[in-house]
C-alpha cells in the first residue's frame, strides 16, 4: 500500500490562498480561536475552523469518545476510549499538521474558566448541558472583558433546518441554533442539524475573524 | 416600564432582576442577562433592582451540543 502524501506547510498555504485569497489566508493563518467542548457541536466546528486556515485552535474537553458519540461527532471507531482532545487533535493533524494547538483535559467550572480561557478572545461554546453553557457565557463575559463567544443553543432533532439561525444578542456574545429544540423534550440529537448548528457557529468564528461582526 | 428582550414590559417599582425573570418564568441557571450594554452577573440578580428605562437582553441556554 502506498503511504499517503503528507503536504508542506507551503503546499497547504498555496492551496488556502488560491481559494481564500491572500489578505483572507494571511487573517485566518494569524488567528486562534478555543473551543470548549468537543462533542456534536465542538468537534465539528474544530474541523471547520481547520479546513478554513485558522492557525491555531485550543481544544478544552474531559471526555473520552464513547460509541453513542459517533452518531454526530466527528470521530471513528479508532478513537473509541481516547480523550477527546487527543482524538480530535489527532484528526485535524490529518487534515493540517501546521496548526498549532493546545488541548485542555479538563472540567470547565465556575471557577476555572477564566483562567483556562484567560488567553482566548474568541471563544465556541459547544457544551451540552444548558446549565453548562450558561455557566460559561455568564463567567467569561464577566471575567474575561475582551473576549468574544458563539455559543449554540437549540439544536435536536430534525425539525426545519431553516430555523437554525445566528444572531448578536449581546455586545460580545452570538447565539447559533434555534433556541427551543431541547434533548429534555425527549427529542435526540441528530447529526445533521447538530453539524448545522455547528457550522452556523463556525461561520459566525471566520466572519468574526474577517472583520465582520453582524451575524 | 423596562424592555426584556425588545419587549416593553410593566414592573412594579422595587422589582429586583431576580423577581422580575423569574415572574417571565426564566430558570435563573440557564441564562445570560445583559442589562443595559453589560453582563449582570448571577450573583447580582437577587440584589440588583430594575429602574424604569432598563434593558434587559436574556438568552436561555436549552442541552444539546
Amino acid at each position: 500500500m502506498e503511504v499517503h502524501k503528507v503536504l508542506t506547510e507551503e503546499e497547504i498555504d498555496a492551496l488556502l490562498i488560491e481559494r481564500h485569497g491572500p489578505e483572507n489566508h494571511r487573517k485566518m493563518k494569524h488567528a486562534h480561536a478555543a473551543v470548549a467542548g468537543l462533542g456534536g457541536l465542538g468537534s465539528n466546528i474544530a474541523v471547520m475552523l481547520a479546513r478554513a486556515g485558522i492557525g491555531s485552535l485550543h481544544l478544552v474537553d474531559f471526555d473520552k469518545v464513547e460509541g453513542s458519540n459517533l452518531n454526530r461527532q466527528v470521530y471513528k471507531m479508532k478513537h473509541l476510549g481516547m480523550d477527546k482532545t487527543e482524538a480530535l487533535a489527532g484528526e485535524i493533524r490529518e487534515i493540517n499538521p501546521y496548526i498549532k494547538m493546545t488541548v485542555d483535559k479538563v472540567k470547565v467550572t465556575s471557577q476555572n474558566a477564566a483562567e483556562i480561557f484567560r488567553g482566548d478572545r474568541l471563544v465556541c461554546e459547544a457544551f451540552d448541558v444548558a446549565e453548562n453553557k450558561a455557566m460559561l457565557v455568564n463567567t467569561l463575559l464577566a471575567e474575561l472583558p475582551e473576549t468574544i463567544l458563539v455559543a449554540g443553543t437549540g439544536m435536536a432533532g430534525y425539525g426545519s433546518s431553516n430555523l437554525i439561525q445566528t444572531h448578536k444578542r449581546m455586545r460580545r456574545l452570538y447565539i447559533c441554533g434555534d433556541g427551543v429544540s431541547d434533548i429534555a423534550g425527549g427529542i435526540s440529537l441528530m447529526a445533521p442539524r447538530v453539524t448545522l448548528c455547528a457550522a452556523h457557529q463556525a461561520n459566525m468564528a471566520v466572519r468574526l475573524i474577517l472583520g465582520e461582526s453582524e451575524a | 416600564m423596562i424592555k426584556l428582550n425588545g419587549k416593553e414590559r410593566k414592573v412594579s417599582p422595587g422589582t429586583t432582576v431576580e423577581q422580575m425573570l423569574l415572574a417571565e418564568g426564566f430558570t435563573l441557571q440557564r441564562i445570560a442577562v445583559e442589562r443595559n450594554g453589560e453582563i449582570l452577573p448571577k450573583a447580582e440578580y437577587a440584589s440588583v433592582v430594575t429602574a424604569d428605562g432598563d434593558i434587559f437582553e436574556v438568552v436561555n441556554f436549552v442541552g444539546g451540543g
